[in-house]
């Protein structure tokens, strides 16, 4: 949690007159029981009422001024611990837009999303009660410490020693419940995705009437959570209790030990009262602790979440990178002798890649399924670093580029067709901000997308909803080829975008595409021989390994894997006739 | 259990109870112990001013008087800390029952939502209600009971102790704290407004980064990062803004009722004071009262304390009712009838259906099956052919015509039976979080290992789970994790083969797997497609090209249909689909 404190720096006039305030309010608190022994001592011993009268006046004028500095330190403390989760949230937003593909395959894109809102959430509420509370209880257990010390030193030992026991009570509780609560927060997680899979599996699961089976599932694990809230909250549930006798103990001791001490002549029975006052004072601020505990321990095992985020560095970074100009007569991309694996440890998902792209040229990539074809896309945006070998766009080594100027040149078309909540328009404007209508309308064109779009009431200013729920999986990849085609990228890649669209569709896109973007380099990775037959050239994958390199006559001719993939969607006829 | 619908929220207070009703016992166990440990507390100040009654001045301490009074105090405070605990006990037991059984019937409410809910409702905000809103529920539930039992119990003992001793200081300190509870009141009023501006925020920023962390890696593709970043700071700004305001007013409350306190034990310190000068009241029992002023009040801040937690509470549980509450899929008639066998023959009668009433989509649909056809349902994207699907599986239902399975309307039998009936495999893959085997087996959980392994070597996935780390036991996580596209597209396939249901609907099934797999599979379905009715959307012609009748379907209605041949011969909508994928 320390580690996040840095948070703060923003606001550090806010989170020093917070707590500060609180312990103003915290001085006038502990003056309280001092007036009222003196109102016992002096004014009742000596029945002098006006003597009272007073002593009352100065009590209502310590409750205003605490009014006043307690409800500076709420807001004060309010801004920072808001200030804190803000800018905490914003910094961990960019962080994780700093992360490369193989961090987000690793921790997982659920987990990053519940870091990214519960997890701030409870740290920002752990900051906002420890500047509110957490300062002021100490304060007050060593205020109340000092007090009973003006009024007698020997009584004072009693405060000393019950003072460290409960706080080792207190100790002891937490370190025994905060484990137990980051087991539960697992099970939340997990809760979270059981709903969250439920929720996108729902025609899988009524499909094969599994509902019951899913309920069950879940009321397993609610079990189990019920099970360790039970356990977590059966040790949290001693702490008011521990903590009262302990107090209590002390306070008998003060009246036995208080009484010897009165009965001797030094104290009087005003101070005895006084000094039980500020015992219980000390109870009732670490009661408040006790309070916040949990509050805190749940900020705590979210800030250790959080923090693990943060300790995950990208393994890709574009430092250093500067603007590149094209090299002269460079071509668009060149694999050089390029391996690569997702982890050191496995198999290469590519072994020994080498092939080259003009300008201008459309590459097919065809391959069975797991023959490394997204793979090989993925690294030409450096989504990926491979390990051994060269890949160079437009003459340079990708690694030499800044992450946008590559990215900018790659017009990407996912194979899971992602768009966002907003209108038409804005999710055109992915690649370039400022794209006007005519080139976004141009590119809904070319991804035969345009008449769909018009048919719409709004046009571009029509709203996709969240996932793009309301619009079919063929109109939602024509969008996101559009999408990626607009402001014109210097590459072109759909990787299997066009398995949603019907034939027609799909052949009048590529030959739009053949048409109207006669410098754009393609790359069409598909499973279909008729996507890719009329390629430049074609990269046949097999088992991560490059099976043939040619045209589609030649590969038919000289290569293996390639016939047998032809020949397992075409009838011999149709592959020749069609030639 | 009861449908009605929760607005206010003093309504919403019922369906908790109704939750909490059945833990009722430990209710009362609760509130028994509660009552044990607040007179405990109470009769202990007493018992110190007792004591300090003994101790008046130098040389005048009676201890053989004050030796039983602090022995008896010493056993009081252990009966409060025993019963406290205990208490604990039994509320933790009431609330984390309590929100376990919200948190299971909104999630059993969810596998009866119709789709239409869950499709168009943002995912990530059903999450936030199951998952956040109901801590939440459980955070105010926790204090509610622990809090607003012992502070009435409390307020009505402390009241009943300090008449005992003085009446007239009694009715000073009942006349001034109603003060905090007004002032707390006002507190809350204002705050509950606040919170829910401020849930409402968080929604708006759990959307935003369920979209945008959830496809990170569209976001990087476009190096979107600025724009995302630049979103995401407008949100973050405003969520910041909301929730000072909420953060701060919520946290008024304690000031303000300490004021207020402090005010009652100034009165009881001064009022006291004359007493005692007057005579008739000691400094014992002066010390007693100041205890009860404090405990008397403490008692009505918790309660506003409490309440504003209710507030958040009762904020959050109208969210999660309202999914309890949202009527479920209109449910099987009493008489319908569970499918146990069918012929394979289905009927279609001019079957009309559209998602948004304005905008008609299925028009007129008319079909006639017969037993063992292979169905293909060919047509430009967005012509209906998915909602075709979701129509047979009875996922929506129609609003006009009607559908026939094996001679029985399948508005008259069970859902379940009728989709039991069919293997349906999609384009998009789902995979559960969990073992290959738990997944191949999801739709027949009892299979043994041998049939597992067969229906997994019949989709040709056999070969890449058996180069897993842990073959059949591999987990796969989330969303399929590390399989690829074309990998979870053959579990889906597996699962399929496993359960082998009588009828088919196979939507762009093979749409990942390479066509060489394909291929093998299809080999495989037509094995399996033997006397089994069959529904095909695909794209591949390889599919289409053998089916028994191709539906051709454009804006919602079927204008061809017929086999490949006659199709062709006829130079239509088809030929011209066909044809069109040479015409590069």
């Amino acid at each position: 949690m320390l580690k996040l404190f840095k948070y703060l720096k923003n606001y550090k006039l806010q989170s020093i007159v917070g707590p500060l305030f609180k312990l103003i309010e915290a001085c006038f608190e502990l003056a309280v029981p001092l007036v009222m022994a003196n109102i016992i001592d002096v004014g009742i011993s000596d029945a002098d009422r006006g003597y009272i009268i007073n002593m009352g006046i100065i009590l209502v004028l310590l409750g205003v001024l605490g009014l006043a500095c307690s409800l500076t330190a709420q807001y004060f403390a309010a801004k920072a611990a808001l200030g804190f989760g803000t800018e905490l949230r914003r910094d961990l937003y960019r962080h994780i837009n700093t992360l490369s593909h193989s961090e987000i395959d690793k921790i997982g894109s659920a987990t990053l999303v519940t870091r990214m809102t519960v997890d701030i959430n409870q740290a920002q509420t752990g900051v906002n009660m420890l500047l509110r509370l957490f300062l002021r209880s100490p304060f007050i257990v060593i205020g109340s410490i000092i007090m009973a010390f003006t009024i007698s030193v020997k009584l004072t030992l009693i405060f000393l020693i019950a003072s460290p026991v409960l706080g080792l009570v207190i100790y002891l509780v937490m370190t025994k419940t905060v484990p137990m609560f980051k087991t539960i927060q697992k099970k939340l997680d997990r809760t979270t995705l059981m709903v969250n899979e439920n929720l996108s599996g729902v025609r899988v699961i009524r499909a094969f009437s599994r509902q019951k089976n899913e309920e069950q599932e879940f009321h397993d694990n609610a079990d189990q959570l019920f099970d360790l809230q039970i356990k977590a909250g059966r040790i949290s549930a001693l702490m008011n209790p521990c903590t009262y006798v302990i107090v209590y103990v002390a306070i008998i001791a003060i009246i036995w030990f208080g009484g010897i001490d009165v009965n001797i002549g030094g104290i009087t029975q005003g101070e005895l009262i006084a000094l039980t006052s500020y015992m219980n004072q000390i109870l009732l601020a670490l009661l408040a602790v006790a309070l916040l505990i949990t509050s805190i321990t749940k900020a705590q095992a979210s800030s250790v979440r959080i923090n693990e985020v943060f300790a995950c560095k990208p393994s890709i970074t574009d430092e250093n990178a500067k603007p590149l100009t094209p090299k002269d007569n460079a071509l668009a991309v060149e694999f050089k002798d390029v391996t690569f694996a997702y982890n050191e440890s496995d198999e290469p998902a590519l072994s020994h890649v080498t092939f080259t792209a003009a300008k201008g040229e459309t590459i097919g990539v065809i391959g069975g399924t797991g023959a490394g074809k997204s793979t090989l896309i993925n690294l030409i945006p450096r989504f990926y670093q491979y390990q051994s070998g060269k890949l160079t766009v437009d003459g340079h080594e990708v690694s030499e580029y800044s992450f946008e100027q590559l990215r900018h040149k790659v017009g990407m078309v996912p194979q899971k067709a992602v768009l966002f909540k907003g209108t038409i328009r804005e999710n055109m404007q992915w690649r370039d901000k400022n794209a006007s209508d005519e080139e976004i309308c141009r590119a809904l064109e070319i991804a035969q997308a345009l008449d769909f779009v018009n048919e719409k009431p709004q046009k571009l200013d029509y709203m996709i909803l969240q996932d793009g729920k309301n619009l079919s999986g063929g109109q939602r990849q024509r969008l996101t080829i559009a999408r990626a085609l607009v402001g014109n990228p210097e590459i072109l890649v759909l990787d299997d975008s066009a398995s949603a669209l019907d034939l027609a569709t799909d052949a009048r896109l590529r030959k739009t595409i053949a048409e109207k973007t006669k410098d754009m380099t393609v790359f069409i990775v598909s499973q279909r021989i008729s996507s890719i037959r009329n390629a430049d050239k074609i990269i046949v994958l097999d088992d991560g390994e490059v099976a043939g390199i040619g045209t589609h006559s030649q590969l038919f001719k000289n290569c293996k894997v390639y016939k047998e993939i032809c020949l397992s969607q075409l009838s011999a006829e149709e592959v020749a006739e069609n030639e | 259990m009861s449908k009605k619908k929760s607005t206010g929220k003093d309504s919403i207070f019922k369906p908790l109870m109704r939750y909490a009703g059945p833990h009722v016992w430990l209710l009362v166990m609760a509130l028994v112990l509660s009552v044990i440990s607040v007179a405990a507390t109470l009769y202990a100040p007493i018992l110190m001013g007792d004591g300090i009654d003994l101790i008046i001045e130098e040389g005048n301490v009676d201890f053989e008087g004050l030796v039983p009074i602090l022995i008896k105090l010493a056993i009081v405070v252990a009966i409060t800390g025993v019963s406290q605990w205990l208490m604990s006990l039994c509320t933790n037991k009431v609330t984390y029952n309590t929100v376990r059984d919200i948190r299971n019937d909104a999630f059993k409410n969810l596998q009866k939502l119709p789709l239409k809910y869950i499709d168009s409702h943002p995912h990530g905000d059903i999450m936030s209600r199951l998952v956040t809103d109901v801590e939440q529920i459980s955070d105010g539930l926790l204090m509610g009971f622990a809090q607003l039992f012992t502070g009435i119990v409390t307020i009505f003992g402390t009241l009943f102790f300090m008449l005992s001793i003085n009446v007239r200081i009694t009715l000073i300190v009942v006349v001034i704290t109603p003060v905090s509870l007004f002032v707390a009141r006002f507190i809350a009023k204002n705050t509950f407004r606040l919170f829910q501006k401020q849930s409402e925020a968080r929604g708006d920023m759990t959307s935003l980064v369920e979209e945008m962390v959830g496809n990170q890696k569209v976001v990087k593709a476009f190096a979107y990062e600025n724009e995302s970043e630049a979103k995401f700071d407008v949100l973050n700004k405003n969520l910041q803004q909301v929730g000072v305001k909420a953060t701060f007013f919520s946290s008024l409350t304690n000031p303000c009722t300490r004021f207020i306190n402090g005010l009652v034990y100034t009165s009881v310190g001064i009022i006291g004071a004359f007493a005692a000068i007057g005579g008739g009241f000691s400094v014992g029992q002066l010390s007693c009262f100041l205890t009860y002023a404090n405990q008397y009040t403490k008692p009505f801040n918790e309660i506003s304390g409490v309440i504003t937690e209710l507030q958040s509470a009762f904020a959050s549980a109208k969210r999660v009712f309202e999914i309890i509450d949202e009527p479920a899929e209109i449910p099987d008639s009493p008489d319908a009838v569970t499918l146990e066998k069918v012929d394979g023959t289905l009927k279609a009668e001019n079957v009309c259906f559209s998602y948004n009433p304005d905008v008609p989509l299925i028009e007129n649909f008319n079909i006639s099956v017969k037993s063992g056809q292979r169905i293909a349902i060919v047509g430009p994207t967005g012509c209906g052919k998915t909602t075709v699907i979701n129509l047979l599986m009875r996922f929506y239902d129609v609003t006009k015509g009607e559908i026939i399975v094996s001679s029985v309307p399948i508005k008259q039998c069970t859902r379940d039976s009728l989709r039991s009936m069919y293997g349906m495999v999609l384009q998009e893959t789902w995979l559960k979080t969990g073992t290959i085997r738990d997944n191949i087996a999801y739709g027949k959980p009892d299979a043994s290992i041998d049939e597992i392994t067969s229906a997994a070597k019949a989709a040709h996935c056999h070969g890449f789970i058996k180069r897993l780390p842990n073959g059949y036991d591999t987990v796969i996580s989330e969303d399929g994790g590390t399989l690829s596209q074309g990998q979870k597209q053959l579990l889906c396939i597996a699962r399929v083969m496993l359960a082998l249901p009588p009828m088919l609907i196979l939507d762009e099934a093979t749409s990942s797997i390479d066509t060489r797999t394909e291929i093998l599979i299809q080999q495989t379905f037509h094995e399996m497609m033997k006397g089994r009715t069959s529904f095909i959307i695909a794209h591949r012609l390889s599919t289409i090209k053998e089916a028994d009748c191709i539906l051709v379907m454009n804006a919602g209605h079927i204008i061809e249909q017929g086999t490949h041949k006659e199709l062709m011969d006829k130079n239509g909508f088809y030929a011209d689909l066909y044809n069109s994928q040479f015409s590069v």
